[in-house]
Order: structure tokens, then C-alpha cells, then sequence
């Protein structure tokens, strides 16, 4: 690992002040200075020599001294991020009503890794592409602006098929982040200009001609805490997670979906895909073709069909169009089933 | 070797001895790093303390320096073990206030005054064994033994945090310690006979 300068924020402003005057024209994760929170990300890929800071701003003292920083109100819930993920996959309140989050939150990482990792920094973990991973690998537009895609034409078969461009197939590997998209969280955030409020929806950006610039963040900017509405479709709600090995995996594809139901018809449904796309991937178009529908395996997958219907496989990831579409069409019937 | 262990033996060794881990007479009030603003930062060594089994130890060591090897080549607990140093193994897991943590993506640095249990530390006195410790040695739960000082400690708080309560739970909240010997079930009966022998649970 490279050397860097350690220091400690004493505050939100003092951290997104250290992170903001030294990168201003660079995006976020090329900055010179870095925030460490859960570590997981950031020092993995120090070590891998992927990102290079010269600075870590660690960020421990702005973490609440007690509790778990959540809160669950008849407006929604409002999760700090400072909080583990494991804080958030074992609050009652969380399990109860919200179970898709608790579940894409239980699915992910590790026990170990759940300790350690923060909501916010799970939002931001950068993409498992073997090729953006290693730096012996040149040609990767990500890591190095305009290098190429060592992917295109690679192993690609942990790669995304929807959402994808020219020069970037990487897939967006996070599973929380599905539950979010589906729900229309809103992100509070913190920055050198003060704080706003963002929809998560518009946190992350299509790879497009620059994969190297992932979100809209800003160097400085800090996701201080996540809101998630509450609705009549938070409690029949789940996420289904396929993987090559049954724990402590990447999903191949899966499935974050939330209804509202009226007798058998659907009066609306909220649908988002994993481990298939760049991005966290709201399906609108599944979720126009369920409205309305009484909710059963036709309709269910007609809605998967609609959902990949631009899907753009490449030579060795085809296989996750099917898969995706029988994750899909199986998360539908379960949460149809729920108890609620 | 004059009774000497390799444990003993490698505790001893002059690269080890060299370093500057000085346990401290009182507490450990200090906090690690500084808050000073990062553009007059620098990249040389850091003071810091660092609670582990009980035991404060204070350091200067390089920002670099992860709670594994600052355990393994600066306080020279060898205990924990080096696997894949890269989070995707678990062999290095040891527990920071009670939950258990990767102490190869965690900076000694950013430990601050949290108290960190180490293998080494897990047993209640010098001649005794965790009940964890015990049940991996009566169910067999090992062959090369590399990984099994992490499976230790993540059993035992996999039990604490009360996910121990069905070999299937087992097998999902141990994921993220991996066996290259493939002794998984002697490893899930292990901890059902520890998990039993805990109190509390």
C-alpha cells in the first residue's frame, strides 16, 4: 500500500472541508483525500493499489456514541448512515416493515463485514470487475480515463447488461442499494456548501462515456443519512438474491420488489434489479406492466419480459437475461404469498 | 529447543523485539492521530494506543499499519492469522468491543479506544479453554488449524449475537469464514456444543 497521512475529522464540516479543497476538479473517487469510515472498500482497494489517497479522513468520531441510529416513525424510516449494516438487518422495526431492506442487508458480505461496514459507504463500494480490480490489467476506463474496456470483449461473465456503454460494462455489485432504488429513498448529505437532500435515484450515474465518474457527489460531500418513505407496500416487500455459491457473495442477478395489492390485482408495484445492471436499476417498465394486473405467472412474466427487454449481453453474461427474469417473476409470486 | 515452543520461539526473535510495543503502566486515555487539518498532514508514524486482551500497549507506528499486523509483528500476538488479507477469508477475525471485525481491512489506527479480544485472550484463565476453544478441539473441527483461530472468535460471537440457533443458521452467519480444508460440519457441530457451553445464550 502506498503511504498516506492520516487524520481525524472533528466534525462533519471539518471532514467534508479536508476532502473538498484538495480535489475540487477531480470526481469524488479520484480525490486526494478520502474518507474512511467502515474501511471495507476503500482499504481493500488501497491495498489492491486501485485508489491511491494521500489522505484518509477518518470519520469515527462523527459516529453517534449510542444506539444504532435509526429511526422508524409513521412517515418512514430515517437511517443514519453511520449505521452498520448489521445495525440496520437486525432492527425490529426494519424487519417488520421494511423486510426487503433487511434482507438485501442480511444477503450481503459477511458477518464480519456487516460489523464493520456503514450504510453510507455500502451505497457508495465501487464495482467487483476483475479487470477495474487490477491494475495489470491496462485497459480499463474506470480507473484510468480512456484507456478502454478490457471487458468488452473479455471474461465477462459477472458483467452488466443493462445499463451498459461502449466503454464500460461493470456491473454496480451492491445489494441494499436495489431496496433503496425500489423505495424512493432520499439521501441527506452533507457538503462544503452546507447540507441537501437528494433522491437516491439520481445518486448514481450511467457509465456512459465517463465510467470514471460514478456518482454526482462532489469531493466534500458526505451521505450524512437515508430516509425511506413509509407505504401500504414496505411490509410485503422482500429481495431475492441468486449467487454462484449460496453466502458471502456478489448476486448474479436479483430481485427487489414491493407490492400493493388489492384482492389479487396489483395497484402498485415497486421493482428493482441487482447484480444485471451499472446502476442500482429501477424496472419502471415491469412495473407498468403489473399495474393493474391481477398478479400471477403470466403477468409476472410478462413484467420480467418488459424488465430486460433492453438487455445487452455480451459473450459470456447472456445467460443472466433468463435468469434475471426467473428471479424476477419468482420474488413477484413470493411477496404475493407474504403475510403482511 | 530447551522447552521452547514456536510460539515462544518466534515471540523472541530479534525483528520482533526491535519494535516499539511498550505495554503502558496506567490506561489508555489516548486517542489516536490528530485532528489537525489534512493539508498539513504527513504520511510519517502515528502514536497510538491500542487495548488488546485486556492489555494496553502504546505505539508509533506507520498510518499504513493494519490491526493484523499490528497485532502479529508489533505486539506480537501471532494468534491471528493472516489469510487472504484482503476481507474475503476471515482467518484474521478477532472482535472489537464484543463484535467481530476483519482486523485485515481495519487500521490500527482507526481503533481508537475500542477494546479488542484476540484469540489469545478468549480463554477466562492461563491453564483453561473458551468452551468454544474445547468444542473445536472435541469435535475435531480443524485439519491444518490455519483458519481456526478466526473460526474461533467468529463462533463465539456468532453465538453471542444469537445467530447459532440451527446448523443452517450456522452455516449462513459463519460464511465469512472459509475452511481451504473443507471441515465445515465438524466446524457447525463445534459450535453447537460451544454455544451450549456459553453462558447467556
Amino acid at each position: 500500500m502506498r503511504p498516506f497521512a492520516y487524520v481525524r475529522a472533528s466534525s462533519t464540516a471539518a471532514a467534508s472541508q479536508a476532502a473538498a479543497g484538495a480535489g475540487l476538479s477531480t470526481p469524488p473517487t479520484a480525490a486526494p483525500v478520502q474518507f474512511l469510515a467502515g474501511g471495507t472498500t476503500i482499504l481493500d482497494l488501497m491495498k489492491l493499489d486501485v485508489m491511491q489517497p494521500g489522505t484518509l479522513v477518518d470519520l469515527a468520531a462523527l459516529r453517534p456514541s449510542k444506539g444504532s441510529d435509526i429511526e422508524a416513525g409513521p412517515a418512514g424510516l430515517r437511517l443514519g448512515a453511520f449505521a452498520t449494516m448489521a445495525e440496520a438487518a437486525e432492527h425490529p422495526a426494519v424487519l417488520r416493515d421494511y423486510p426487503m431492506i433487511a434482507e438485501s442487508l442480511q444477503l450481503a458480505a459477511s458477518a464480519q463485514l456487516r460489523n464493520m461496514a456503514n450504510l453510507g459507504g455500502n451505497l457508495l463500494q465501487r464495482t467487483r470487475c476483475m479487470y477495474f480490480r487490477d491494475p495489470r490489467s491496462t485497459a480499463c476506463n474506470k480507473r484510468e480515463p480512456g484507456s478502454g474496456c478490457a471487458a468488452l470483449d473479455g471474461v465477462n461473465r459477472q458483467h452488466a447488461i443493462l445499463g451498459t456503454s461502449e466503454d464500460c460494462i461493470a456491473t454496480y455489485p451492491g445489494d441494499f442499494a436495489q431496496a433503496l432504488i425500489a423505495l424512493d429513498a432520499t439521501l441527506e448529505i452533507a457538503g462544503s456548501d452546507g447540507t441537501r437532500t437528494l433522491p437516491f435515484a439520481d445518486l448514481h450515474r450511467m457509465p456512459g462515456r465517463t465510467p470514471h465518474i460514478e456518482t454526482t457527489l462532489a469531493p466534500g460531500d458526505l451521505i450524512t443519512a437515508i430516509r425511506v418513505p413509509a407505504g401500504p407496500w414496505t411490509r410485503r416487500s422482500r429481495y431475492l438474491k441468486i449467487r454462484d455459491r449460496e453466502s458471502f457473495q456478489f448476486a448474479l442477478a436479483s430481485a427487489a420488489v414491493a407490492l400493493e395489492l388489492q384482492g389479487d390485482s396489483v395497484r402498485s408495484a415497486r421493482v428493482a434489479l441487482g447484480g444485471v445492471a451499472t446502476v442500482p436499476w429501477r424496472a419502471r417498465e415491469a412495473e407498468a406492466a403489473l399495474a393493474g394486473r391481477p398478479l400471477d405467472e403470466a403477468s409476472a412474466s410478462a413484467a420480467a419480459g418488459a424488465a430486460y427487454a433492453a438487455a445487452r449481453p455480451r459473450r459470456h453474461n447472456a445467460f443472466k437475461v433468463e435468469l434475471g427474469q426467473r428471479t424476477l417473476v419468482r420474488a413477484l409470486l413470493e411477496a404475493r404469498q407474504m403475510q403482511v | 529447543m530447551n522447552g521452547m515452543t514456536r510460539r515462544t520461539f518466534l515471540s523472541s526473535t530479534p525483528a520482533l523485539g526491535s519494535v516499539g510495543a511498550l505495554p503502558l503502566a496506567g490506561g489508555c486515555a489516548s486517542t489516536a492521530g490528530s485532528t489537525m487539518p489534512a493539508s498539513g498532514a504527513d504520511a510519517g508514524p502515528i502514536a497510538m494506543s491500542l487495548s488488546v486482551n485486556r492489555t494496553p500497549h502504546a505505539l508509533s507506528l506507520d498510518p499504513r499499519t493494519t490491526l493484523l499486523d499490528a497485532l502479529r509483528e508489533h505486539i506480537g500476538l501471532t494468534g491471528t492469522k493472516k489469510g487472504c488479507d484482503q476481507g474475503q477469508c476471515g482467518a484474521c477475525t478477532v472482535h472489537l468491543d464484543g463484535r467481530r471485525v476483519l482486523s485485515c481491512l481495519t487500521l490500527a489506527a482507526s481503533v481508537g479506544p475500542r477494546e479488542v479480544t484476540t484469540i489469545e485472550g478468549l480463554a477466562p484463565a492461563p491453564d483453561a479453554l473458551h468452551p468454544m476453544q474445547q468444542a473445536f478441539i472435541d469435535h475435531d473441527a480443524f485439519q491444518c488449524g490455519y483458519c481456526t483461530p478466526g473460526q474461533i472468535m467468529s463462533a463465539v460471537a456468532c453465538v453471542s449475537e444469537g445467530h447459532a440457533r440451527s446448523a443452517a443458521e450456522i452455516r449462513e452467519y459463519m460464511s465469512g469464514n472459509i475452511c481451504r480444508c473443507a471441515a465445515y460440519p465438524n466446524i457447525v457441530a463445534a459450535i453447537e456444543q460451544g454455544r451450549a457451553g456459553m453462558p447467556g445464550t
